[in-house]
């Protein structure tokens, strides 16, 4: 697998869905690229202020559950907070051979429907086609999320 | 289409009948039964090859009984396809929640009326302006009436009959639903704090994406008698209402995904896409899931009922006044993404089974006990929508259908280009003109929105409705056009 490390993410084709892979020298930065290509299927992160920010905590039992929760968290937290998020930052990841934990910190603002230009929404992140790869220069995550 | 995929998909199926092709047992390894596609040498064409790959993963569960099969609208999905249908055995079987999806009873609601394309025309755009203010639509869009939790609670185990005791619709409503808009067994203490945020603020909001409200007349009508049946003539206004469970269906799914996958590591189940988690159908998880995923149904038929009751009102102030009684009049309302247990007759035999829909419809038959009393003599009211510009279809069911595909038909047109493609290649404002040429408005939050659903997306409604026509599995009824729109 060759991996464009010029490239934060990218979107693959798929015929119903949002399919991404994003990229990584860590896997803390591949998971905010895969937070960050999901949140720029719903919005243009860059037109987002990043006035309030939401601490994320998660524990799931192996790295695949953890991607998983971690996309479906942020989901969560977008419709029932109504905020909008420009920014992601992975603070903390491990890995473990019971359980893998993450703390993330999401930066945003109130949503307000009369400036966010919302584009496609995403219903739900899903275990379809996931691949979390390590690459000869970093981590490889490869997800479809449900629009 | 490139003609290495062609060559590829007619290497893998074998040919049945003009209208069936089957996936053969050995195709991949691990299925237990074959595959059987429903498509026309047409649809075959522009079949996807990974759409066969999912057909043949499904195969694979455990208690699948006689066929993985898609419909004649099939695409690529996550885990089943879109247009997937699978059967399993009450007790060898799974239950899956990549059988349903996540938005659990996505559907539609055909309403019928009184009146006349030439009554409406007139007035369309403003009835179109109306509707989308009645109705919340769009990412993030809140209801007019939230619900506290005893109310949720309510809405997840009674479904329609919570909203029609509630002032929302009338009593006629209820039987004029597929399982009279309530599934039995819905056990709200199986649904998160997280599902319950997300559902308390949604009742009544149509969502986005591929979501709809359109305004419609009949143009044509195959089958008088059924017509008549259902309530339907030439020249006659209808209009159809397409959405599902919103963030309380879509986070039920995820949270119990979870526990499913899971519970497939502890009962030792082979999944060939970890989107397929599942579990024995009798055991706790998948038994706790079911329960959850019936209370999404519940309220899906909710929302369905209660954006329908807001249409009625903004009809009611169009055209009252000058018409009288408008009679708009639930002809049906199908679920196309749901998960139900149901008798069927397998080599000679009734059994039990969880019949999977995820992008189907269900096509009873006349006699079956679970079609209307009025319908009864006729057939389940199969309603397929097409895209924005293109006709939907009234179908009723028919005997080949149990006997073929578990009494299931196709839900739609089904997507031939993604999104992000549409997005690309199309602009919304020249698509939106274009329609408003061929006399159909619409009303959307974005205009990307109206390129990412332009008809140009979808295949030809009336190339999958033939299939399902000419397999006998849904004859056609009647036939409507689009005259306005309300995306979200």
């Amino acid at each position: 697998m060759s991996s464009d490390m010029n490239k934060d993410f990218e979107y693959l084709e798929h015929t119903a869905d949002a399919k991404f892979r994003a990229y990584g020298k860590t896997l803390e930065e591949a998971f905010q690229n895969a937070a960050l290509a999901m949140l720029n299927v719903m919005v243009d992160t860059s037109s987002v202020k990043n006035s309030s920010s939401v601490d994320i905590e998660l524990t799931s039992p192996d790295l695949d559950s953890l991607l998983f929760d971690w996309l479906s968290e942020i989901l969560f937290v977008f419709e029932v907070d109504e905020m909008v998020f420009g920014s992601v930052r992975v603070n903390e990841l491990n890995i473990c051979d019971e359980e893998c934990s993450m703390s993330a910190t999401l930066s945003g603002e109130a949503m307000d429907l009369s400036v966010h230009v919302f584009d496609t929404e995403v219903k739900a992140a899903t275990y379809n086609d996931m691949r979390i790869e390590k690459t000869d220069d970093g981590w490889m995550i490869q997800a479809t999320v449900d629009t | 289409m490139s003609q290495e995929n062609e060559s590829s998909v007619h290497d893998i199926l074998t040919k049945v009948d003009d209208n069936t092709w089957e996936v053969p047992a050995n195709f991949k390894p691990g299925m237990n039964v074959p595959g059987r596609i429903f498509v026309s040498k047409t649809l075959l064409d522009i079949l996807e090859k990974e759409t066969i790959d999912q057909v043949a993963n499904v195969a694979s569960l455990p208690g699948i009984q006689k066929y993985s099969m898609a419909m004649p609208d099939a695409h690529l999905g996550y885990g089943f396809s879109i247009g997937g249908v699978a059967a399993f055995d009450k007790h060898e079987g799974v239950i899956s929640p990549g059988g349903v999806g996540f938005d659990i009873n996505c559907g539609v609601r055909l309403i019928r009326s009184n009146l006349s394309e030439e009554d409406v025309r007139p007035k369309l755009p403003e009835l179109l302006d109306a509707l989308f203010e009645a109705i919340p639509s769009g990412v993030g869009s809140k209801s007019r009436r939230k619900v506290n939790d005893k109310e949720l609670d309510d809405i997840f185990v009674h479904g329609v009959r919570w909203a029609v005791e509630n002032g929302y619709g009338v009593k006629g409503d209820i039987s004029h639903c597929e399982s009279n808009g309530t599934m039995p067994g819905a056990d709200p203490s199986k649904v998160s704090i997280k599902a319950r945020k997300r559902g308390r603020p949604q009742i009544g909001t149509l969502g986005s994406g591929n979501h709809f409200l359109e305004v419609q007349y009949v143009d044509k009508i195959y089958d008088e008698e059924a017509a008549k049946a259902f309530g339907l003539k030439e020249g006659q206004i209808t209009f159809m209402i397409h959405c599902g469970s919103r963030g309380a269906g879509h986070q039920i799914c995820t949270d119990h995904l979870q526990v499913l996958s899971q519970a497939s590591k502890k009962y030792k189940i082979t999944l060939p896409d970890k989107q397929l988690a599942c579990a024995p159908a009798e055991s706790e998880e998948a038994q706790d899931y079911f329960k959850a995923m019936t209370c999404a149904a519940n309220y899906a038929w909710v929302n369905r009922q209660v954006i329908m009751h807001w249409s009625r009102e903004v009809f009611d102030s169009f055209f009252k006044e000058e018409f009288g009684d408008l009679g708009l009049d639930l002809v049906y309302d199908v679920a196309h993404n749901v998960a139900k247990l149901e008798k069927h007759t397998i080599d000679g035999e009734v059994k039990e089974v969880y019949v999977h829909r995820k992008g189907a419809t269900r096509a009873f038959p006349a006699g079956h006990p679970e079609v209307p009393e009025d319908y009864r003599n006729i057939g389940q009211p199969v309603i397929i929508p097409g895209s924005m510009g293109t006709a939907s279809y009234i179908l009723k069911g028919c005997p080949a259908a149990m006997e073929l595909t578990f009494g299931s038909a196709c839900h739609g047109a089904g997507r031939v280009m993604s999104r992000k493609s549409a997005k690309h290649d199309l602009r919304g404002e020249e698509i939106q003109n274009e329609l408003k040429a061929q006399g159909i408005i619409v009303r959307a939050t974005q205009p990307s929105l109206i390129a990412e659903e332009a008809p140009e997306v979808y295949k030809s409604s009336s190339d999958v409705v033939d299939v399902v026509h000419n397999l006998g599995i849904a004859t056609k009824v009647a036939r409507v056009l689009p005259m306005g729109v309300v995306k979200g």
